[in-house]
């Protein structure tokens, strides 16, 4: 084809610069499972930044929560509301800080659903290191939670006998408490198939755990075999301690009993979804 | 960095079952180190299940694969170290930036802080992705998307990189973009191993191939190989006049030897032809018989003329047993 206007080559742009983008030389030396945690953590902040809308649910549901307690069952429970949120505010702060916790496991089932985790399961980190990251996330979603309900109380003329030390005491027996339990949905949400059906199972396991413990209503008024269900109730334990250090009378024996319940729950279910996020298909 | 065969991939009747089905079952594959190797085949063929296997995020049930000469199940770790994987769902944070995406892989892949960010705007700019570094990746078109999600695999270079259909469903521009950037990697020396459903893709980048169909291998070689054993290939003319048709089917059958099908187009007509030479000596003769063209085209066989030429079913027909 001599005689033909000259042949064009499609320029090669794209390919000389890729090829010029390569990393030579040799390759970094591996992260650290600390380091690759603490990098899903920041992931997991971004997360919370750039879509704070998740935020909402964890903020705006413990204010319903609070308003609507107080003055709907306060009258007819505790004859008034104030004597009623003095009672109460302990138990819904252990109830919005917990119902959080169901997000962890929509969380995680969330990432499942998407090919990103096929990418951070190919990398030569140590495994559970996604797991391990997205604890502060949680960390947040709970503080924040936790953080609103004390708020709002004070703002409805909640005054805790305990201080500001015995508020925080308490944040930090619930959270702790949290974080243990975090790891059962975050079996369920290896578990299950879509981030739905694990909020919908989480918080049906949860209501009636719930409500079923001494945050709302004394127990001596049930029916006597639901009082006892009340005493076994794990998240009765949470309340009490919480309530006991925010009233201004910890009680070492209650605190000590949440956080090995808290110690139990991790040490059975968070190695249960390392496994399971180990060996996903 | 190569194994004593200078092989980069070696499986031996891999195999992976789901419940009842066998979705791969007994795939052999020998990949030569720094090459392109293209695994084709129809959804639910069990090219995913492969691949997913090959880079450790799926235990085989059976068989054995080593992967630059470490055991997929025992040296996992080490694969893991040597391979990076692009999935057919992108694999790319969607709710973090561009930007973030890649200084989160350049971190866990063992950069620093400062290394990491340096890392993520060459990058960027490498894969003309600069503009688009501070926006969300959901709001990318699919073909940012597909770039993107390259780049995440070349964070630091891989031995050998698993390519899961990464064109599918982007558009021609796209699509040219991603086959530059997979000639590049592969001019650098990164093995690479490409799952499509586009003969014609693995023809434009593969060195070799592998038809795949029921979780076996049925056919393998080079793209011109494959095509010349299945003989397959079709001439397509278009008439200016429908009337000189039936001259040119009697032309065409003498030339080639072969049926002419008369097409629903009364002045287009098509005929079996895998030589590039005989069909084009047939429409310069066409021409010099007075013949007035049209267009005319030498079609590749088509995944669904290989698999029908293969397996006597159509690629279709295969997708819709894997979803029973």
């Amino acid at each position: 084809m001599s005689d033909a206007p000259a042949t064009q080559t499609r320029p090669a742009a794209e390919e000389a610069a890729v090829r010029a983008a390569l990393l030579t030389g040799p390759r970094p030396p591996r992260a650290g499972p600390a380091s690759a945690a603490l990098t899903f953590g920041w992931r997991g902040m971004l997360k919370i930044k750039h879509v704070p809308e998740q935020l909402i649910d964890v903020t705006l549901t413990p204010v319903l929560f609070t308003l609507l307690f107080t003055y709907v069952y306060g009258g007819a429970i505790a004859g008034s509301t104030d004597a009623y949120l003095q009672f109460i505010l302990p138990g819904i702060l252990a109830m919005s800080v917990l119902f959080t916790t169901v997000y962890s496991g929509v969380a995680l089932n969330t990432d499942l659903t998407k090919g990103v985790v096929d990418r951070f399961r190919s990398l030569p980190i140590w495994r559970p290191a996604p797991l391990a990251g997205a604890v502060l996330g949680d960390a947040v979603r709970y503080l924040v939670a936790g953080t609103v309900v004390v708020a709002v109380g004070l703002a409805l003329g909640y005054r805790p006998d305990g201080g500001a030390q015995g508020v925080v005491g308490a944040m930090l027996v619930v959270v702790a408490f949290a974080f243990g339990l975090s790891w059962v949905f975050t079996t369920v949400g290896m578990l299950l198939r879509a981030p739905n059906a694990v909020m919908n199972a989480g918080f049906m396991a949860l209501f009636p755990l719930v409500f079923v413990s001494n945050g709302f209503v004394e127990p001596s008024t049930l029916p006597g075999w639901l009082e006892a269900v009340v005493d076994i109730n794990p998240i009765s334990h949470v309340i009490t301690a919480a309530r006991g250090l925010m009233d201004g009378d910890p009680s070492a024996g209650d605190i000590g009993l949440v956080l090995l319940e808290a110690v139990v729950l991790t040490a059975i279910f968070a190695p249960l979804t390392a496994r399971l996020y180990r060996t996903r298909g | 960095m190569t194994t004593h065969d200078g092989l980069a991939i070696e499986a031996a009747g891999l195999v992976k079952t789901f419940g009842e089905t066998r979705a791969v079952d007994g795939v052999d594959l020998a990949v030569r180190a720094g090459s392109v190797y293209g695994v084709l085949g129809p959804n639910g063929a069990g090219k995913t299940t492969t691949i997913r296997m090959l880079a450790t995020l799926l235990r085989p049930d059976g068989g054995s694969a080593r992967v630059l000469g470490h055991d997929i199940v025992r040296q996992a770790d080490t694969v893991r170290g040597l391979v990076s994987l692009t999935g057919q769902l992108a694999s790319v944070d969607e709710d973090l930036t561009g930007r973030e995406n890649l200084v989160l892989l350049a971190r866990l892949l063992g950069l620093g802080r400062a290394a990491a960010k340096a890392r993520a705007a060459e990058l960027l700019d490498a894969f003309g992705l600069t503009e688009a570094a501070g926006r969300l990746v959901k709001t990318y078109s699919g073909g940012m998307r597909r770039r993107l999600d390259i780049a995440a695999s070349i964070v630091v270079t891989p031995e050998v990189m698993f390519l899961d259909e990464p064109t599918t469903g982007l558009d021609p521009r796209s699509r040219n973009q991603v086959w530059d950037i997979v000639r590049a990697l592969a001019a650098a020396g990164t093995t690479i191993l490409l799952c499509t459903q586009y003969l014609d893709e693995a023809d434009q980048l593969a060195e070799g191939i592998a038809v795949i169909d029921r979780g076996r291998v049925i056919a393998e070689g080079t793209p011109g190989q494959l095509k010349a054993s299945i003989g397959l290939g079709t001439l397509h003319v278009r008439l200016i006049d429908p009337a000189q048709r039936p001259a040119a089917e009697a032309l065409l059958a003498r030339e080639l030897g072969e049926a002419v099908t008369l097409e629903a187009d009364p002045a287009a007509l098509s005929v079996p032809c895998s030589d590039a030479d005989r069909g084009a000596e047939a429409v310069a003769e066409l021409a010099r018989a007075g013949v007035r063209i049209a267009d005319f085209a030498l079609g590749q066989p088509t995944l669904d003329e290989v698999f029908l030429a293969l397996t006597g079913r159509p690629a279709e027909e295969a997708e819709e047993e894997m979803a029973a």
